[in-house]
């Protein structure tokens, strides 16, 4: 969706004045920041839309009769339709506010787990964060479903050929992420959805990765569930959201019980609120829920095309210098089939050194197996180093790091 | 032998000679390969520290009156860490051992490598010490008894 106040011109210096953090020093060096598939920095017009909240018009939602519940219910509310047709759902009740990613899996995995008996089979990916796996596994444990994995090539795409020999009428579930968190890979997703859908199975994905560079179309993919986390997309931490179809939503049952979620109570029984209520008990985080409204307008003033090409541009550029070093060893498919992420290691050398020694000259990678230990052991090493960039990043930024590499590895070696 | 806060002393006087970090660094990472490793037999499931982010490991022994630690670690700069800790902590008495504290790690400029949310084992791995340190000492009572 290109909208009518998308940039005309990519000026990245004019966009790095729009976030502050990225004037700070680190040890006496300029901050480069290359840890964006963790979090992505916040311009300063979220960061004034979240104090503009607190500052101006603080209450609580949904049931105040004064001003300012209504002024504040009626932002929230209206972020809510900014997620619904940034995502082109259907419907805003299908966008549920959430903690984030983990907790929106794990109200799926833990609604299935009341549906799911023993013998049914459900289908993760090689590729997946230990979030999308440890739900399930916890889900499976308690139903007596099988848990099946589709595996993944050398190249760190998914094996999409054995798919078919996986999925049968046992199949009730397929959890895929859009996105690697290690590696970037941009799975086939909407092939697995099509393929899951024909043995009627169904399918989320965990958007978290790819939703900072990739607007998917929930409609057009015809996903079942599709997960996100604001903080990855320049908003706030501890908010994201679930998207589901409004049928399944409603089949779903809640996961957790307290206000906002009833219909009625009494100590016989309770009935349950609509969508999306029945799914957000108690005060949600309000100023995180109005913060993400502000990321998605932030994201199409930049505009999604502008993002992808300026970050191929860089995640290619990285690319090639890092091929500059002999020992370096590269992880995760080719640049065109993936996101702005490059994972590495130099043979013999452990990514929590080259992390450490980088840092003292105010470059922020991730070490380590980034919370996909599966995808470690498939290449049998305890970690990688990963950069991950954003639309802000400068190639500057990158001679500037392997500078850093350079003098780390001489160290180390 | 010196004692552990002769030992500290020693290491502060060392670091002190450094200019800037990149020199601690590299001073580091030249213990960290200068440390007696752990034979490949010990590096077992019962002598491993998880962290996140790197893995240690140690074995203590109890000779004489002393413990005797040898450790390793997967990644150098953690080592290098685990080489000063050892020096300090080695061939010393349990009672002295259980008492020591890890103060002088922030005098030499390295206290970030002992934050408990750094998850690379270390802090781990001083409590470990200590536990064995423990250990024989309630060895050593019962005996006398």
């Amino acid at each position: 969706m290109k909208t009518e106040t998308t940039l005309d011109v990519f000026d990245v210096d004019k966009i790095r004045d729009d976030f502050p953090i990225l004037k700070e020093e680190i040890n006496g060096y300029p901050l480069v920041y290359f840890d964006n598939a963790a979090t992505s920095q916040t311009p300063q017009q979220v960061i004034n839309c979240i104090s503009d909240y607190y500052s101006r018009y603080n209450a609580n939602i949904h049931r105040g009769v004064h001003t300012l519940s209504q002024t504040a219910t009626d932002a929230y509310e209206q972020s809510r339709i900014k997620i619904q047709n940034h995502f082109n759902a259907k419907r805003s009740h299908e966008i549920l506010f959430t903690a984030g990613t983990t907790h929106a899996i794990n109200i799926v995995a833990s609604g299935y787990g009341q549906f799911l008996k023993k013998g049914d089979e459900v289908i993760v990916s090689a590729l997946e964060h230990h979030s999308n796996i440890v739900p399930w596994q916890m889900m499976c444990e308690k139903t007596g479903a099988n848990l099946k994995v589709l595996p993944m090539h050398q190249d760190g795409m998914l094996k999409l050929e054995e798919l078919d020999g996986l999925l049968s009428d046992k199949t009730r579930m397929v959890f895929v992420n859009h996105v690697s968190n290690a590696l970037g890979s941009i799975n086939p997703i909407k092939t697995i959805i099509q393929k899951a859908h024909d043995v009627g199975a169904k399918v989320l994905i965990d958007g978290a990765q790819a939703a900072p560079h990739i607007q998917a179309d929930v409609q057009e993919l015809d996903v079942d569930f599709y997960t996100v986390s604001a903080h990855k997309m320049c908003g706030p931490t501890g908010v994201g959201i679930l998207y589901g179809k409004e049928h399944l939503l409603e089949e779903l049952p809640p996961y957790q019980g307290g206000g906002e979620m009833i219909s009625d109570v009494s100590f016989e029984k309770t009935t349950y609120a609509g969508l999306p209520h029945k799914f957000e008990a108690g005060t949600p985080n309000i100023a995180g829920g109005i913060g993400f409204g502000a990321a998605v307008d932030y994201l199409h003033k930049i505009g999604f095309d502008n993002i992808k090409e300026h970050e191929d541009e860089l995640v290619s550029y990285a690319t090639e210098r890092l091929k500059e070093f002999d020992k370096i060893i590269l992880y995760g498919p080719e640049v065109n089939r993936k996101t702005a992420v490059i994972s590495f290691n130099f043979e013999g050398l452990h990514s929590y050194d080259i992390g450490t020694l980088v840092d003292k000259m105010g470059i922020a990678l991730r070490t380590g197996h980034h919370c996909a230990q599966p995808i470690m052991k498939f290449y049998k090493i305890p970690g990688t180093v990963r950069a991950s960039f954003s639309f802000y990043n400068t190639k500057e930024e990158i001679d500037i790091m392997i500078k850093a590499l350079e003098r780390a590895v001489k160290m180390l070696y | 032998m010196s004692n552990i806060e002769e030992r500290k002393e020693e290491i502060i006087d060392e670091f002190s000679m450094f200019d800037d970090w990149m020199q601690r660094y590299e001073y580091m990472i030249d213990l960290g390969k200068s440390l007696p490793l752990i034979d490949e037999k010990y590096k077992t499931e019962d002598n491993i520290i998880k962290g996140c982010q790197s893995r240690v490991w140690v074995k203590a022994d109890h000779q004489d009156d002393k413990v005797v630690f040898k450790a390793d670690s997967d990644a150098i700069i953690t080592k290098g860490i685990v080489a000063i800790l050892i020096r300090v902590f080695s061939g010393q008495k349990p009672e002295d051992i259980v008492k020591a504290d890890t103060d002088f790690i922030d005098e030499i400029g390295l206290k970030e490598h002992l934050s408990p949310t750094r998850a690379n084992g270390l802090v781990s791995m001083i409590k470990q010490l200590k536990a064995y340190a423990l250990a024989y000492m309630s060895k050593d009572a019962s005996t006398q008894n």
